[in-house]
């Protein structure tokens, strides 16, 4: 009896001395933070870090909204999202004095359309979407979203697509030159025709697959994230990524401060942290993607430095967010992805 | 089947009803909690109005059975007529639930057949076989057949090593590939039961009917069909229900081209639709299917019963 009383009181010195420092909540993208960077930060700030995970921004919206909002400190939403969440008032704002590190933001993603300011998020990474295509199988010319919408016959039956709403349809209408959230009859009616004519080409949907479909060569072609596509090259696939010429989709995974963060103090500490070049660039040799901090070059590793994926040719076409059209123009989006996949 | 609960007596029934309440309890909880809470809520949130991106608003709407039902077109100002797009959708899953069943039941059916004939020391044998890949996550062993069919994978290499074939043979992503993953997810579903009917038929039976010279096909009509039946009719609701909202198979196999049910109700909850008033229709509706079918059972046995 006394030996037990002995262990719970250790046990219990043990808890608070951990508790001392505190603990963070971290919602993430899952396999998308370094173990090593997580130790890291418990390493130099005694901050006890628990991850929980999800596979997609809608779904960790759905979460939130379902009542988790209060039970984490950050989450890690993608540009468009961030608007989203803001407009639900699930975002707290920091000041500059808070955010120390708010200087090393690279002075492009400083002042953003989806958080002017920087007032309630820090970028984490960033990156494009286009599609890559497997060499071997075909050797011309990939430089339009053709190669997606109106497939050469090498590649006929031979694409993946991601799936996922925003970037089949934004993709889209690049390829037709139609504008995002557009409420022109016929300009969305060409779009809703053309992806359905182009289906019969694709062998397949999917997004947490759109890597090993192409390495496993079930796939030739197939839309992709760019550092998606330099991993599946990193894993002996023959793909090249392509920066079409009718533009490419960017996206920016920005770490926010959610409203009601049980330990707000910590997750400051926690995005300061993030912000500093050598953890930014940690995260970018994980992740094959960008980060938006200044000076992280010295870090980087050699291959991720001068990928092709990251590096697109000069004369590229520029690339585009994604906009959050409004409620009534969202539905007809909604149905012609209905309409697309029933 | 109905016979069986009367049998054990008054005495058994007055033994214990004294405790019955407080034994009925842990039942009525799980049940309560588990089963009646979770589908009243689903069937309230069907008949809200949905908020963009997810979650509710608290007004009665029947937005979401008018979504599944009637079309306008896509910009809401046709003249409405009946919306197929769903309709398709219940279909396409009706007729891949019901080809995995009848896959189920053509391979079930011998095997456990097989397994009840056994000699009894080795039947757990065969049953402990049957059950052996069900330690293993369906999520695993949906991608791990997944490999062994995909285009340059080991049955396509094996079947041309062979000479069997000269192009490989184009099984993923493709409809059959959805069916196989169904037959393979819930063949023992159709086994186990069919088994459980098959080891209490007495064979003596079949001797008889072959001393009156039924020939051995009028014996598996008219005579062992008859006593196994509750065993395959069991097992077939088994392996559809299930079927018919799996997204798994459809996802991973059949390279999630067109929404099925359960991917269609997902896409609703997890994905950029976010309807949640939408995804609890369409959630009931395919409830309310289920149980006409097992209903229309009920009283076909029912009716059997009486005969």
């Amino acid at each position: 009896m006394k030996r037990l009383f002995a262990t719970t009181s250790i046990l219990c010195l043990a808890a608070g001395a951990a508790s001392a420092e505190g603990t963070l909540s971290v919602y993430h993208w899952f396999e998308y933070m370094p173990q090593e960077l997580v130790d890291k930060f418990t390493a130099e700030t005694g901050i006890a870090v628990t991850i929980d995970t999800y596979d997609s921004n809608e779904a960790m919206l759905a979460s939130l909204k379902a009542g988790k909002l209060g039970q984490y400190d950050v989450a890690v939403p993608a540009d468009f999202m961030v608007a989203i969440m803001a407009g639900e008032g699930m975002l707290d704002t920091f000041t500059p004095e808070e955010m120390t590190n708010l200087g090393n933001i690279a002075p492009q993603w400083l002042d953003v359309p989806f958080d002017p300011g920087r007032k309630s998020s820090i970028p984490y990474q960033w990156g494009s979407t286009s599609f890559s295509v497997n060499r071997d199988v075909y050797q011309g010319d990939i430089s339009s979203l053709g190669i997606i919408f109106n497939p050469p016959d090498e590649l006929k039956g031979k694409i993946n697509v991601l799936d996922s709403q925003n970037e089949v349809l934004i993709l889209g209408s690049l390829y037709l030159g139609i504008p995002q959230c557009t409420t022109d009859r016929e300009q969305l009616k060409a779009l809703s025709d053309m992806l359905v004519e182009a289906k019969q080409h694709w062998a397949s949907f999917g997004s947490d697959t759109a890597k090993d479909v192409l390495v496993s060569g079930d796939a030739a072609a197939g839309m992709i994230y760019n550092g998606f596509s330099a991993k599946a090259r990193a894993e002996g696939a023959n793909v090249e990524y392509s920066y079409p010429r009718e533009g490419h989709v960017l996206w920016m995974d920005n770490v926010v401060l959610l409203k009601d963060a049980p330990n707000r103090d910590n997750a400051i500490k926690f995005m300061n942290f993030l912000l500093e070049p050598e953890n930014a660039a940690a995260v970018t040799n994980y992740a094959a993607y960008t980060s938006g901090v200044t000076g992280v070059e010295p870090f980087l590793d050699e291959a991720i430095r001068t990928s092709p994926e990251n590096n697109p040719p000069a004369d590229a076409a520029p690339g585009v967010f994604a906009q959050v059209c409004d409620d009534a123009t969202q539905q007809l989006y909604d149905a012609i992805w209905i309409n697309l996949k029933k | 089947m109905a016979g069986v609960g009367s049998d054990s007596g008054a005495s058994a029934e007055t033994t214990y009803r004294s405790a019955r309440v407080p034994l009925l309890l842990p039942t009525w909880l799980m049940i309560g909690v588990f089963l009646v809470l979770p589908v009243a809520l689903m069937a309230v949130y069907s008949f809200l109005t949905k908020e963009m991106r997810g979650g509710v608003i608290w007004d009665f709407s029947l937005a979401a059975y008018d979504q599944f039902f009637v079309h306008r077109g896509l910009f809401g100002d046709e003249p409405p007529t009946l919306e197929w797009t769903y309709i398709s959708v219940f279909g396409r899953s009706i007729i891949q639930a019901a080809i995995a069943t009848v896959l189920c039941l053509l391979i079930g059916f011998p095997t456990a057949w097989f397994i009840a004939t056994r000699p009894p020391e080795t039947r757990g044998v065969w049953l402990f076989l049957v059950t052996v890949p069900y330690w293993v996550n369906l999520l695993i062993r949906t991608v791990s057949l997944r490999f062994l069919i995909r285009e340059n994978g080991p049955l396509n290499d094996a079947l041309m090593g062979a000479g069997v074939i000269s192009e490989p043979l184009a099984l993923i992503n493709t409809d059959f590939a959805v069916q196989l993953g169904l037959f393979y997810s819930y063949l023992p579903f159709m086994v186990l039961p069919i088994y459980a009917a098959v080891e209490r038929y007495n064979f003596t039976w079949s001797e008889a009917a072959a001393d009156l010279y039924a020939t051995r096909w009028v014996t598996l009509r008219e005579i062992v069909l008859p006593i196994v039946r509750p065993g395959i009719v069991a097992g077939c609701l088994l392996v559809f229900i299930p079927s018919l909202g799996a997204f798994l198979a459809p996802n991973l196999l059949g390279g999630a081209k067109n929404f099925m049910i359960g991917s269609l109700i997902e896409e609703q909850f997890k994905k950029s639709l976010g309807n949640w008033p939408f995804g609890a229709a369409v959630s009931m509706i395919l409830m309310s299917l289920v149980l006409i079918l097992l209903m229309i059972y009920a009283r076909s046995a029912a009716r059997q019963e009486a005969r």
